[in-house]
């Protein structure tokens, strides 16, 4: 097996016994972006250099006898919506082309003590807003399964990146899907935590109330490590709960007879695939088969999720992203007086989509459209959290499939934007509802990855975990790989 | 109908910035008057990515100023986000609260021509200052660029809304400096009017006496001093008032004082007034606000203006008019309470307050904490009044080096021989002499012009250089003559 394809837990092991140093997992992780990278378009920017300078300085400390982090040498990749100090992050938008931010988000602080190597800032859609990392300000992002096809969104860099081996893990962030819709399109574990769990400080804001960052990771030990790794109060971001995280380890192998799923039967009506539903059922026979029980039960209120999400997510960006105004740094359009000065930096700086959703959550915010728009839609929201509660009082889990469908083809959807807003109908609620989800490969439709959500009660990672553990020990979906195509060659 | 037959409805809004070190949500520093965009960081700047932390001093601040102005304080809060665009705004959003206000339904109360007057306090809430644009040029309208200094941008602010309980420039000046004597009172602003850190808008309509229905109101910005709040509303008093018995419109509009013109002039009105889409802030979890915390703020309240009047009238038996002005600052008040511990006559030690000490205060435009001046300097210069051993003119002279110098005026009068002359045998002597070199004068005096005692008396102060007794004096010169 190649070094580039390996997980965390298995790299970690060889650094730590010599076998490997961390340049070389570094290296390895390089040429093999450079392979693919021309197919699969999963980076922004590169920070090769500077990963190699990090690999020595790991290797060195190592060679020193020194304690390192829990993550040393491990090659990892950061969307671009993630604060990095002097590399560049775009958020994949025109206006923040050639930004730099003076400081690192809290999550980069975190994961750079833990001794990880940043190997580049990945693919977006602009400012996240966009389900197949289509609305790029600069390209799409091909979908390693299959190159015609997007790799979800609005996380697709960094989902496809994992899955092509161009590092062994990721950071997405994960607004109403972001995370678990390009983990399933790209068959690897996406973990968006509960809110509050991960800091938010230097991820660019979409929506305050809803975003959360998370990993990619090509098995649920690693999302576990990953998870270890930026968990936890921030003093810099006051929505992080104070208690202390557990060392999410101790939830793997552990037993889940007698464990009670629940299968909400709207994540199962009209619009979900079907034969996404078969996959997801031969799934559930696992879990059946190691001692869950397995239930239906109902979510009443999930009918109204997509609504309510598109009322809030956009008047919370409209409200964020009134500081890219080419004022302070970002592109700027000039012009005579400082008003056309913000209309002209924020017409051509901002995509279609981005404009279309400003647009949506200003009007949602306006005079006379506040109580029928946006508190109305809080309230609903409040609905859609008390369906959760309830159903959390009978089932550890609930399962779902993650997206209703497989991955769709690049240009397919593009122009239709509410046949892509269908597309994260399953993992919207659980934004709403503040509580973790976790999209794990189980099995494949017409060779396309087939990706279910488990979701837990706010905080309850560690049971997402655990049930996620026990079926990947028992399939073997988390170990098949995609075969790169480059120049018409297949490239394992 | 006549102009008296008008009433003046005002409202004040009044922006106090807090004495914090640190802004409202984030450690940057507050210290005024540092180089442009130096006490700044990416929470301030509005970086991508950058989230707010409440400064807990500013909640405790905001929380005292309500209590101080009677006003009962929330117990579940928020910020709220008000949306607009401006140069000097980073986020595009200032921080601030919209429907939750930390405190509310308060009052001040003033005296207007003797009379007590209840002012109504809306609301207290908190919020974050903006930054500063500095015009290249003479003026914004014939600036040709603008520079953005973000230094201030991110301070705190509480602002204070009365209800429409102001009935003339007048009350509304009382009113100002009764709220700036109580904030300075509580130590949680200096209210530097001239550094922007009290800052004053006004709304202000005229009706009908009798009338309870409001009228159209016109909001007055730019009033930077206590003096053109005053001048700023008599003038848009006037011009409504004028307006109205004209039987002209008056338009709902933001008026800006002129302060160089005199004049308001019409800004913009509110038609096209901004939609601030307010919601509440995301990013900054509510307030749940805990009573004891509250109850504790509270106990801590220092003595307040109004207490304090009313203790030195019913402790030291002084005038309300003493009272007033004793009490107008908390450190003159302090000051006073010193003196007194130290000298038995309240009265005398505020006639020397009042006279002494506020006049070379005034005069040298200084704060009290701003001279080398002790209690004890006071009542030792009334002490030697006392004892008769310096008259009250060398007093003043005595007192007025030590308020330069800060030295024992005890030392001063021994130092340059002022202690006064009261032995009967060499006064009597000088008097004798100046009887005997001003034969006329004696004579006037005799003749019934009692003036000239006065010039025979000053004599006698002259020869001993103002040492002499002055009652001795005169009792010498009445037996003599």
């Amino acid at each position: 097996m190649e070094l580039w394809d390996l997980t965390v837990h298995e790299l970690s092991r060889l650094l730590a016994t010599g076998e490997v140093s961390a340049v070389e997992v570094t290296q390895a992780a390089l040429e093999r972006a450079q392979q693919v990278e021309p197919a699969v378009r999963a980076f922004v920017t590169s920070t090769a250099d500077q990963a190699v300078v990090e690999a020595n300085t790991v290797d060195a400390a190592r060679a020193r006898g020194e304690q390192v982090g829990p993550l040393a040498g491990i090659p990892m990749a950061l969307k671009d919506n993630i604060c990095t100090r002097g590399v560049r992050t775009t958020c994949c938008s025109r206006l923040l082309e050639k930004f730099a931010p003076s400081y690192d988000a809290t999550v980069v602080r975190r994961l750079q003590e833990a001794g990880a190597i940043l190997m580049g800032k990945t693919n977006m859609d602009e400012f996240a807003m966009g389900s197949s990392t289509e609305n790029s300000a600069f390209f799409p992002t091909h979908n390693p399964w299959d190159l015609e096809r997007v790799p979800g969104g609005s996380s697709g860099g960094s989902a496809a990146a994992v899955a092509a081996g161009e590092a062994v893990f990721s950071l997405g962030s994960d607004t109403g899907g972001s995370i678990r819709q390009p983990a399933a399109f790209c068959s690897v574990v996406g973990l968006k935590p509960s809110y509050g769990r991960v800091s938010r400080f230097g991820v660019t804001a979409f929506a305050s109330s809803l975003d959360q960052v998370g990993p990619f990771t090509k098995d649920v030990t690693d999302c576990a490590l990953v998870l270890n790794a930026i968990a936890g109060k921030d003093e810099l971001d006051p929505t992080s709960v104070v208690d202390t995280p557990p060392d999410y380890r101790q939830f793997l192998g552990k037993d889940i007879k007698g464990l009670r799923i629940g299968l909400p039967r709207e994540y199962f009506a009209e619009g979900i695939d079907d034969e996404v539903k078969e996959v997801i059922m031969k799934a559930v026979g696992v879990l059946e088969g190691l001692g869950a029980v397995v239930e239906e039960t109902s979510l009443p209120h999930t009918e109204y999720a997509p609504s309510v999400y598109y009322i809030l997510a956009p008047a919370e960006a409209s409200s964020n992203m009134g500081r890219l105004d080419g004022v302070r740094y970002g592109r700027r359009v000039e012009a005579p007086d400082v008003d056309t000065l913000y209309n002209r930096t924020r017409s051509q700086g901002f995509g279609a989509e981005v404009r279309r959703r400003l647009m949506i959550g200003t009007y949602a915010l306006s005079a006379g459209n506040y109580e029928v728009f946006y508190q109305k839609a809080q309230q609903v929201r409040t609905l859609i959290v008390r369906d959760f509660e309830q159903a959390f009082t009978q089932y550890d889990v609930l399962l779902t499939p993650t997206s209703p469908t497989t991955p769709f083809k690049i240009g397919e959807k593009i122009d239709d934007p509410l046949q892509m807003y269908l597309s994260d109908i399953c993992t919207i609620p659980v934004n709403l509802a503040g509580i973790p989800g976790l999209s794990l490969p189980c099995g494949f439709s017409q060779g396309l990855p087939v990706g279910m959500q488990l979701l837990a009660k706010p905080f309850a990672e560690s049971t997402l975990l655990q049930v996620a553990y026990a079926f990947e020990q028992n399939t073997d979906y988390h170990k098949q790989r995609p075969q790169v195509t480059v120049g018409g060659e297949s490239n394992a | 109908m006549r102009k008296e037959d008008l009433e003046t409805v005002i409202g004040l809004e009044v922006h106090v910035e807090l004495s914090t070190e640190s802004k409202a949500f984030c450690r940057c520093s507050t210290a005024f008057g540092a180089e442009p965009n130096t006490q700044v960081c990416p929470v301030c700047l509005g970086l991508p990515g950058a989230l707010p932390v409440l400064n807990k001093r500013v909640l405790e601040y905001a929380i005292k100023t309500g209590l101080a102005l009677n006003c009962s304080i929330a117990s579940q809060s928020k910020f709220d986000r008000k949306n607009y665009f401006y140069p000097d705004l980073p986020k595009a959003y200032q921080i601030s609260q919209f429907d939750q206000p930390i405190a509310y339904d308060g009052y001040v109360d003033i005296t207007v021509d003797g009379q007590a007057r209840r002012i109504g306090v809306k609301r207290v809430h908190m919020e974050e200052d903006a930054g500063k644009l500095i015009h290249t040029g003479d003026d914004i309208a014939t600036a040709t660029s603008s520079l953005v200094d973000l230094n201030r941008a991110g301070v705190p602010l509480i602002e204070i809304v009365t209800e429409p309980d102001i009935r003339s420039p007048e009350e509304a000046r009382l009113y100002l400096t009764k709220l700036k004597t109580i904030i300075q009172y509580l130590g949680v602003s200096d209210c530097k009017m001239e550094e922007g850190s009290l800052r004053c808008d006004a709304n202000l309509s005229v009706r009908p006496r009798g009338s309870s229905k409001l009228g159209t109101k016109s909001e007055i910005k730019n009033m930077n001093s206590f003096r053109a709040v005053f001048r700023g509303l008599s003038f848009e008093e006037e011009r409504q008032k004028e307006a109205f018995l004209a039987g002209e419109e008056i338009v709902q509009e933001t008026r800006h004082w002129d302060e160089s013109r005199g004049i308001t002039v019409g800004m913009r009105s509110k038609e096209e007034a901004q939609d601030y889409r307010y919601f509440p802030d995301p990013d900054l979890p509510p307030l749940a606000i805990d009573p004891t915390w509250v109850e504790d703020i509270r106990a801590d309240l220092p003595e307040l203006p109004d207490v304090r009047v009313a203790r030195f009238i019913k402790e030291y038996g002084l005038p309300d008019y003493d009272a007033e002005v004793l009490t107008t600052s908390q450190r003159v008040a302090d000051f006073y309470d010193d003196c007194v511990r130290l000298h038995a006559d309240p009265k005398a030690v505020s006639n020397w307050i009042m006279s002494e000490v506020l006049r070379l205060l005034n005069a040298e435009g200084k704060e009290l904490e701003e001279t080398p001046l002790t209690p004890e300097h006071v009542t030792k210069v009334l002490k030697l009044m006392d004892e008769g051993v310096i008259s009250g003119r060398i007093a003043k002279d005595v007192f007025e080096e030590t308020f330069h110098t800060g030295r024992d005026p005890e030392e001063i009068v021994k130092e340059r021989g002022l202690v006064q002359i009261s032995d009967e045998d060499e006064l009597g002597r000088i008097v004798a002499e100046v009887l005997e070199a001003n034969p006329n004068v004696v004579e006037d005096y005799r003749n019934g012009k009692d003036k000239a005692l006065g010039y025979l008396i000053g004599q006698v102060m002259k020869a001993t250089r103002g040492k002499a007794n002055p009652q001795m004096v005169n009792r010498l010169f009445k037996e003599k003559l």
